[in-house]
């Protein structure tokens, strides 16, 4: 077993068993606890695949985001100290069934995948890519490689698909050059930018100066 | 050159070193047996500076404040200046009794303190020391910074909600209420010269500032200029310092979310706020004050940037540039008077945001304007040429391509800057 496979396991155990753990707890604080231990090892799984975009984006938003929730959510509404959540026998069943499903669904999906095809694919040497750096001493397998590709398709240019086509190819019936994500990263942030400034207006100081009434 | 000589990173360095391959034979593969003892002496490496920094840093507060206050400080331990003082005190914090209330939740009280441990510690796994000396070049490595360090708050907070006191509590809401509202300018003032770089790798970011001073960040545009100022001011309230030390305020918390901690457990709060104190002093360097370099061309000039003597001089000038920020994060806490909490959040949302957007904003828009009036993008040197070694090579092996796809490559390493 290779370094990297011994990793994976530890860290997949952490993830399981903390996700275990906060359908076990009673208190809501340490089901929070559990989650962040849990979301944090997602973190350290997406280090291992070489996103390290996508794992550093886990650990603020979701890692982040589960305090948040925690503190506004549970904390601030909570009727009593250490607050604990009873589930009834009718709901835990339900929810084991409903979790069982998608166990299944997803085991059938990650069966139905051709991974040797996959590794293959995968093993097969890079051709020049400009999005990522081969400066010496530069390691993609530790240092992650996902940066430079993702940046330059949220400004629209797929440099795993388009490089080295001619834009003239899309009239002779090829398909045009991809256009990156650049329209849904333009919707997402206007669509934020809606939020925030709705959440601002809702928040805002409902009070109006009262001219003083002359006696 | 030799390649021992010109290693850059330790895992180089062992890949080369006969005597190290000689002793770790039986692992086989000398690349793995490299990664191997390469994580291993980071690992110590920065063990080690996260423990011993703090006690050079609480020395320093005792005797900053009291020379402050025209006292003298700690005179009498391990000699004439004191220095032994810490020490002295973590034995003594060791032997003390580790209490746990009864109304506290024992389990998560118990462990709180090592989440913020653990937290401010990982900050240091992308924090580069000198060109190439840093535990893991994390592409994103700026950004991986800002996420852990964001997480040490979630320890606060539980330590203040499972101590079952009131006090407690409210410190640990403070801590949230602040840290969440800071959060925003923080990463806003640190985007600011990261628009100037166009890189997020913190190496990448420090070798753009190499030769003289001027080609610090912090003076490639009065944007950055303003900006680490704003940044410096937010990461002192981000890591609860005085001012902006609700989260602990004595005069009306008795100690906020560590009341009622005691012992080991309580210095590990300590440890890791001087920890961080550092962290963000590193990244104000690394950002704004030119990294490791001197800032008078000395290493650059001799040929000795990224061999092992260049990173060693590099390595003691980065840790005495942010050892310099922390000085003044001290200098500020005993000069100044404590915000009250309506005042804190106030500067934060009613000042420094606006401030850091406008500063985004007009960062965003300088290369443009400098550009239709001069012709380039920066006032000196542009950043992507100073980059050592060059970011992007072409490739080892030529690829066949059609006749166009070399000008889309141009194009593309154009957007990165290098050519």
């Amino acid at each position: 077993m290779s370094g990297q496979d011994a990793l994976f396991w530890i860290f997949a155990l952490v993830v399981c068993t903390s996700a275990a753990a906060v359908v076990i707890s009673q208190s809501v604080v340490r089901m929070a606890f559990w989650l962040i231990i849990s979301l944090g090892s997602t973190a350290g799984l997406f280090f291992l695949l070489r996103a390290d975009f996508v794992a550093t984006a886990q650990l603020l938003v979701y890692v982040g985001g589960t305090l948040v929730l925690l503190i506004f959510g549970v904390m601030l509404t909570a009727s009593g100290p250490f607050l604990s959540m009873k589930t009834s026998v009718g709901e835990a069943t339900l929810a084991a069934g409903i979790a069982f499903l998608l166990l299944a669904l997803i085991l059938g999906s990650a069966c139905s995948v051709d991974w040797a095809a996959v590794s293959a694919a995968a093993a097969k040497p890079q051709e020049f890519n400009p999005a990522q750096p081969t400066r010496p001493g530069f390691n993609s397998v530790d240092e992650g490689s996902t940066t430079h590709t993702l940046g330059f398709a949220f400004l629209g240019i797929r440099t795993d698909k388009d490089l080295g086509r001619k834009p003239t190819d899309a009239m002779g019936g090829q398909g045009a050059l991809s256009t990156g994500y650049l329209l849904p990263f333009e919707i997402a942030s206007v669509h934020l930018l809606v939020v925030l400034i709705g959440a601002a207006y809702l928040a805002r100081a409902k009070r109006r100066l009262v001219s003083p009434k002359a006696p | 050159m030799n390649p021992i000589l010109a290693a850059s990173s330790i895992r180089e360095y062992l890949a080369h070193s006969a005597a190290f391959q000689t002793l770790t034979g039986w692992l086989g593969d000398p690349g793995r047996s490299a990664a191997i003892g390469a994580a291993l002496i980071h690992a110590v490496l920065i063990l080690s500076f996260f423990g011993v920094a703090p006690l050079v840093f609480i020395w320093l507060e005792r005797k900053v404040a009291g020379r402050i206050q025209d006292r003298l400080g700690p005179t009498r331990v391990g000699g004439r200046f004191g220095w032994l003082q810490t020490l002295a005190d973590g034995i003594k914090l060791i032997q003390k009794e580790d209490l746990c209330p009864t109304a506290a939740d024992q389990w998560l009280f118990r462990i709180s303190p090592y989440l913020v441990f653990v937290a401010s510690f990982a900050a240091f796994i992308a924090l580069p020391f000198s060109n190439g000396w840093v535990v893991q070049n994390i592409e994103v490595g700026l950004f991986f910074i800002l996420a852990v360090m964001s997480l040490e708050v979630i320890g606060v907070i539980l330590a203040g909600y499972s101590s079952g006191s009131k006090w407690a509590l409210f410190g640990g809401m403070r801590e949230a209420a602040q840290v969440v509202s800071y959060e925003i300018p923080m990463a806003i003032c640190t985007i600011i010269p990261v628009v100037a770089a166009g890189s997020l790798n913190l190496v990448d970011i420090g070798r753009m500032q190499s030769g003289w001073f001027w080609n610090w960040l912090v003076f490639n545009n009065p944007f950055t200029f303003l900006a680490f100022f704003v940044y410096f001011t937010v990461a002192t309230a981000s890591v609860k310092r005085a001012p902006f030390d609700l989260a602990e305020a004595e005069s009306e918390l008795v100690a906020g979310f560590h009341t009622e901690y005691s012992g080991i457990r309580w210095s590990y709060f300590f440890m890791a706020e001087y920890g961080s104190m550092f962290a963000v002093s590193g990244i104000a360097v690394l950002l704004f004050l030119g990294g490791w370099y001197t800032g008078l061309s000395l290493v650059e000039s001799v040929g000795l940037d990224g061999t092992i003597l260049g990173n060693l001089i590099g390595c003691a000038v980065f840790i005495a540039k942010s050892c310099g920020l922390v000085f003044v994060q001290i200098w500020v806490r005993w000069t100044l008077p404590r915000l009250r909490i309506d005042q804190v959040m106030m500067t934060c949302l009613k000042y420094l945001l606006p401030i850091s957007c406008f500063l985004f904003l007009g960062a965003t828009i300088w290369p443009l304007a400098l550009y239709s009036a001069t012709g380039q993008t920066s006032i000196w040197q542009p950043l992507g040429d100073r980059v050592w070694p060059p970011a992007v090579e072409s490739p080892a092996t030529t690829v066949e391509q059609p006749a166009t796809s070399a000008t889309a490559k141009t194009a593309l390493l154009g957007l990165e800057g290098a050519q």
